[in-house]
Parts: C-alpha cells; structure tokens; sequence
C-alpha cells in the first residue's frame, strides 16, 4: 500500500511544514539522537551499592507477589526447586529452558525430579527458565527469546520458576538495554516480567494468574557474596 | 465502531439510572484513585517524569515523518512487513487480507483500542472470521455485545453478577450447576476456554503501547499474559497501532514507560512489558512465522500543526477518565464512541467531527483533575474549551443558545448598555426572588433549574457593588 504510505507521509509533513523528508543538519542531529540513545531521569533510590540493589530486587519482587528464594551457590538451587514444588503440592516433572547457564546446577543432585528440556506445548505445571538479567528499581526480570530460552516457557507453565544470579541485577531498565545491545542483534522477544499475571477485570479485584503463569517464583543465588 | 455520541444527553439519563453501572463506578475512587497517588507518591521524580515523558513525545511528533519511516526500515531489516493505512477501511482490509492469505478461521486479540476505533471485529465477522478476544474484561463485554466504557479496564460497568449469567450462557460445554460465585471461579473458568483459542488460532492481533523507531520493536504492556499469548503462538502476529504510538529509541520508551503503569493502575511496572522485533527466527524454538505492523492514520495527520496536536501525546493510560467527576457519573458508554471520558471529549470532536461529537466536549466541569493526572501533560480543559468554540463558529450550537450569546456579546461589547441591561435584569430577579433567595425555575434557563435551584440576586449587579464599596476602574479603562 504505497499509496497510503505516500499520502500518509504527505499529510504529516504538511503539517509539520515541510515539503520533504528533513535532511542537513536537522537529519544529522535526528540520527545523532538515535546512535546516543541517551537515558534520561533514573530513580534514585536505585543508588546503592551491589547487595543493595539485590535486596531492593527482592523487596520489589514480593512487594508484587513473587516469591523468591536466597540460595548461596548454584549448588543451593535444586534443594530450593524441590522445597517449592513440595510447599505447592506440585509434581516433580520439570520443563527446563535448554538453556547453559541453567548447567552448572546440579540438578542430578535430587534425583526426583523429572527435568525434560525444550519448549512448551502447553501442558507443563512448572517451567524453569534463566534471566538474562533483572531491573532492581521494580522488582522485574529481563528474559528474551532465543534457542535457549523459549518463550513459551515464560507464560504457559502454571508456575514459572526462573534461576537468577545476584550478579546480573541491574539498576534500571537502561542497563538491562545496554547489556543487550552489547550481544548483538535485538532477540525476536525481549519480556519484561513483574510479578505473576493479573487481571482485575471482575469489580476491579485483583486476582492473580489470568492466562500466564499463576506463580512466579526466583532463585536467586547470591554468587557476589561468597 | 459506530458513533452514538451525538445522543449524549439521552446516554446520560440511561446511565444515571443503571444501578449496576452505579455500583461499578463507585468502587473508582477507592481504586485506580487512591493506588495512583500512592504511586506517584513512592517516586520523588514523578513530576520531573512527566515532563521528561512530555518532551519526548513533543519532540517525536515534530519529526514524525523521519521516526516513522526509520521504524518501518527496521521492522523490515527484522524480517517483518509494515502497512500504512490511511483509513480504517484501509486497516481494516490490509488485515482481512492478511488473515485470508493463511485461510484464517479464527484470531485472538489482545486488547487492542485501535482495533476498537476501526471496527475490526465486526469486520472480521462479516468475512466468516472468528475474532476471539482474550484479554478478561474485552471477553467478557464480546460475549455480552458490548462495547469497552473504560480504556484500561473495558468491563468496569459490568458487575459479577452479570459475569456469571454471561459465563452460564456462553459457556454451555460445563455442567450448568457449577459454582461461580467467587470471582476466582470466573476467571479460572475464563482461563480453560481461552487457553484451547490461543492455540487454535491462526493469527493473533494486538495493539501497540510504543513503537519503537531505532529498533522496530513493538511494545505491549498487559498484567493478564493474554497479549503474549496471542503473538506467540498463532503462525502470525499482526500489530495495528496508530502513528503517534513511536518514540525515538529503547530509553525513550523506558521513560515513559515509568510513568504508564503508575497513572493507569498505580502499580509500579505492568505485570508484562513486551518488545517484539519481527517473526521467529531460524533458530528459535518458538514464535509467529510473519509479523505485520498495520500502521493507522485516521485522522491523526491532520492534526499536526493545530492546537489539536498536544493529543498525540496521549498514552491510553486512562487516569483522565479515572479523575473525572464526570466520567465517574456517567460510566464510558454514554460518551457514544471509543474514547471516554476526557480524552474521549477531546479526541472523539478531532477523529469523527466536531458535528457527530459536539456534546462532548461540554461533558466537563473544568474542574480541572484531568490535566493534573495527565502523565503526558495534555491541557484537556483547553482543548475542549477549544472545541466549543469551535463548534459555536461552525453554528452546531442550538439556536437558542446561539442568540442568548450572541445577545450577550453584543451587550458586552458596550459597557454602558452593558451596565444598563443587567442592572435592570439584578433588579427585576432580585425583586422576584426577595422572598425564598432561590428560584426554582427561570424562564430560558430550564437546564440549569431543572436540577438545582438558581439563587437569586441581591438585586444589584457586581460592578454596582464594587463601585459603591470603592472599588476603582483601572487606568486607562
Ligand atoms: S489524556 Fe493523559 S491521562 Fe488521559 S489517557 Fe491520555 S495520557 Fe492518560
């Protein structure tokens, strides 16, 4: 649909006053503005110092409902799975990111679990998933997608459990970017995730677990403090 | 969609009646109102913010041409196709014939505005496509053929007693004995039927919260999940957003983003915050095979250049509505059209015409709540005083009220007549009405004494008043 496309362009430029695209210095600066991607105003009460901002993650997280469980070293991850799982009455089959980072967990460690990796088709109760970072200011994780990191598992499991290391905690959503251009070509996906779904859709309360997961629940493994 | 704004009055005596509706609206205050302020209240940058949030926008829209045309060019080096549509029948078509190239029986929706404004479901329909949408309260008011009356919460009118009836109607594959009386219950319910369309679906259509021009992302924010649901899953995922919708890069987006969800909910970041960036690539394990972004124009262009433009800034956070005294009188279905509410008064005169929409701007009381909470700080009461003026200019003003003004301007313009003219009117009123102070009813005022008492003057007009107290003219008048 060129046509609208040039009418469309037409009309705007009309109204900005210009009979063509902009171009010479106006361009330059245009362009400029983009390669700079300047941040603007960043919450201050972000201003702390590394095990500062792990705890205002954490504060954020369950402020909006998510549970998260402090382990001191990966190896403290498979216990911390298994006590969620039980504490929910929850099966012991895990649909598990094909992911590396998630490698150095010695998952072999409880030999109950049942892990399966991949994608999911929508009939998984736990999904577990690596961030690829998480923003402190809100309590939110950065996950993208990616042959190790599926999307699915990110909103069909009824419980998303996602491994986190205090190391890749950031302040803002602003380093979560930086952190991303810095690998290259935008992921298909990028989800930023704050707290299980919600609606409040029926008298306006709040009811958790709408269509993504009814759960979500962090291991956080504090790899800065050891 | 269909326009009833021009029944305004009418809407508003339906509404004023309607219990449910009632009951619904009374809960806003103690909701969206108090969480919002409680919001802006944790974050000592707010105000600074939204002026941040308000730059951005003015700088976007005063280079819409460049930002759009550089998004287009990386929503294609991502592999995705971007189409103009200068209209809503235009927007419309482009996504029939999306859907139709894959044979498409059924689509999920996210909750999508836009696809409100161009009447996309009927559309759909008449073309023997199912649209199915997902998000609970747009499901809810689909199944019950109704149309949203709130931007971020489109069921608000509707209380759960209605829900339920609705569910046992619609949902004839459950036992018609079970439970639903908790509203847990609902949406579980909700939850197993939408589950099986998101994965029947052939194509999922959501809106756009941003487009963002340095990457050709699309943004969505939902708390639900059901938009990610929607464009991962179905083979593919087309975007219909409205032009205004891009900012320049990432941070731009970021910015405003900390002020969308703390207007709108009073959360602090919406439960999902999506960037999409074309169709699944050749190694992942998941995602839509096409990704389409349906760029809508419908009158939006035109408004560059006018006074009209500051509404290009808005960012459907629905804290207008929420504030308003007379929103929450009246609910959003009164106002006839997609938009309610303030920025309903204010677009809908600009989009449809000021004739189909002449009511709405004086929908207001200027009190002014409107602009405060406006995260993009868009003087609403201007505008709609801008459009009575305007309406008034293009003589859609009843006659009545016509000559009344044009009486009163002509009086005004001459000070002495002026002086003359009301001080025998102060006179003659406060002579009538000496006994009780009020009146009840006055000849050529019915709207006003049909509801409240016009009380009555002490018989001496202000300038008398101000004059005999020693009041002063200043210099040179
Ligand atoms: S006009 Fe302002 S307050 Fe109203 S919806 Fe738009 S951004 Fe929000």
């Amino acid at each position: 649909m060129s046509g609208g496309r040039d009418a469309v362009l037409g009309r705007i430029r009309k109204g900005l006053g210009r009979t063509g695209p902009v171009d010479g210095d106006q361009r330059a600066a245009l362009d400029a503005r983009l390669q700079k991607h300047a941040r603007g105003i960043i919450p201050e009460r972000t201003a702390r110092d590394r095990g500062g901002l792990a705890d205002l993650f954490v504060e954020m997280a369950e402020g909006v409902q998510t549970s998260v469980a402090r382990v001191a070293s990966p190896a403290g991850a498979p216990a911390a799975l298994a006590e969620y799982l039980a504490q929910h009455n929850l099966g012991s089959d895990i649909r598990m990111a094909p992911d590396e980072k998630l490698n150095d967990i010695p998952w072999q460690d409880r030999p109950t679990l049942s892990i399966t990796r991949g994608r999911s088709d929508g009939n998984d109760e736990v999904g577990v998933t690596a961030a690829f970072s998480a923003v402190a200011e809100t309590g939110t994780l950065m996950l993208h997608s990616g042959p190790s990191s599926p999307t699915t598992l990110n909103f069909l499991p009824d419980n998303h459990v996602v491994v986190l290391r205090a190391s890749e905690i950031v302040r803002a959503y602003e380093d979560g970017w930086d952190l991303l251009r810095a690998k290259g070509k935008m992921p298909r996906a990028v989800n930023f995730v704050t707290g299980p779904s919600r609606s409040g859709d029926i008298e306006q309360t709040l009811m958790l677990g709408a269509h993504g997961p009814r759960r979500l629940h962090i291991i956080l493994i504090e790899d800065e403090n050891g | 969609m269909e326009s009833t704004s021009k029944q305004f009055k009418q809407n508003t005596r339906v509404a004023l009646d309607n219990t449910a509706l009632q009951s619904a609206l009374g809960k806003m205050e103690s909701g969206f109102v108090t969480n919002r302020a409680n919001a802006a209240a944790r974050l000592p940058e707010f105000e600074a913010l939204r002026d941040q949030a308000r730059d951005i926008k003015n700088h976007t829209l005063e280079n819409l041409d460049f930002y759009l045309e550089t998004f287009e060019e990386n929503v294609e080096a991502s592999g995705g196709h971007v189409h103009w549509a200068a209209t809503a029948e235009d927007a419309r078509q482009i996504i029939l014939d999306i859907c139709q190239s894959v044979d498409a029986k059924t689509v999920t929706k996210g909750k999508s505005m836009i696809a409100e404004e161009i009447g996309l479901n009927a559309f759909l329909e008449e073309n023997n496509i199912e649209p199915v949408e997902t998000d609970l309260g747009e499901y809810i008011i689909q199944l019950r053929n109704e149309t949203p009356s709130h931007i971020i919460a489109p069921a608000i009118h509707v209380v759960k007693d209605q829900v339920i009836e609705t569910f046992q109607e619609a949902h004839t594959q459950f036992d018609p004995a079970r439970s639903l009386e908790e509203p847990r219950e609902l949406l579980d319910e909700a939850r197993t039927v939408l589950r099986q369309r998101f994965f029947d679906a052939d194509v999922g259509i959501t809106g756009a919260n941003f487009l963002i021009a340095e990457t050709g992302s699309t943004v969505i924010v939902t708390n639900e999940g059901n938009g990610d649901l929607t464009q991962t899953l179905p083979k593919i995922h087309v975007v219909v957003a409205s032009l205004e919708k891009v900012v320049p890069t990432l941070e731009d987006a970021s910015a405003i983003l900390r002020v969308l969800a703390r207007s709108a909910t009073g959360q602090e970041y919406s439960s999902y915050t999506t960037f999409s960036n074309g169709p699944r690539r050749a190694e992942d394990p998941d995602g839509p095979e096409q990704f389409h972004v349906v760029l809508l124009d419908n009158g939006r262009s035109e408004l560059l250049g006018t006074e009209s433009q500051e509404v290009l800034r808005c960012i459907r956070c629905g804290a207008c509505m929420n504030h308003c005294p007379v929103y929450g009188a009246i609910g959003g279905h009164a106002y006839g059209w997609v938009y309610p509410g303030p920025i309903g008064s204010v677009l809908t005169p600009t989009l449809i015409g000021v004739e189909e929409a002449r009511h709405l701007p004086n929908a207001s009381t200027f009190c002014g709540r409107c602009e405060e909470v406006c995260p993009m700080r868009i003087p609403l009461p201007k505008l709609m005083r801008h459009f009575r003026e305007k309406s008034f200019e293009e003589k859609l003003t009843p006659t009545a009220e016509r000559t009344g003004l044009g009486i009163w301007a002509f009086v005004a313009r001459r000070p002495a007549l002026y002086q003359m003219a009301t001080g025998l009117a102060m006179r003659m009123l406060g002579a009538l009405g000496r006994r009780r102070g009020l009146f009840a009813s006055l000849p050529m005022a019915g709207g006003w004494t049909a509801h409240r008492d016009f009380p009555a003057p002490q018989g001496r007009t202000f300038q008398q008043q101000w004059s005999a107290r020693g009041g002063r003219r200043r210099a040179g008048e």
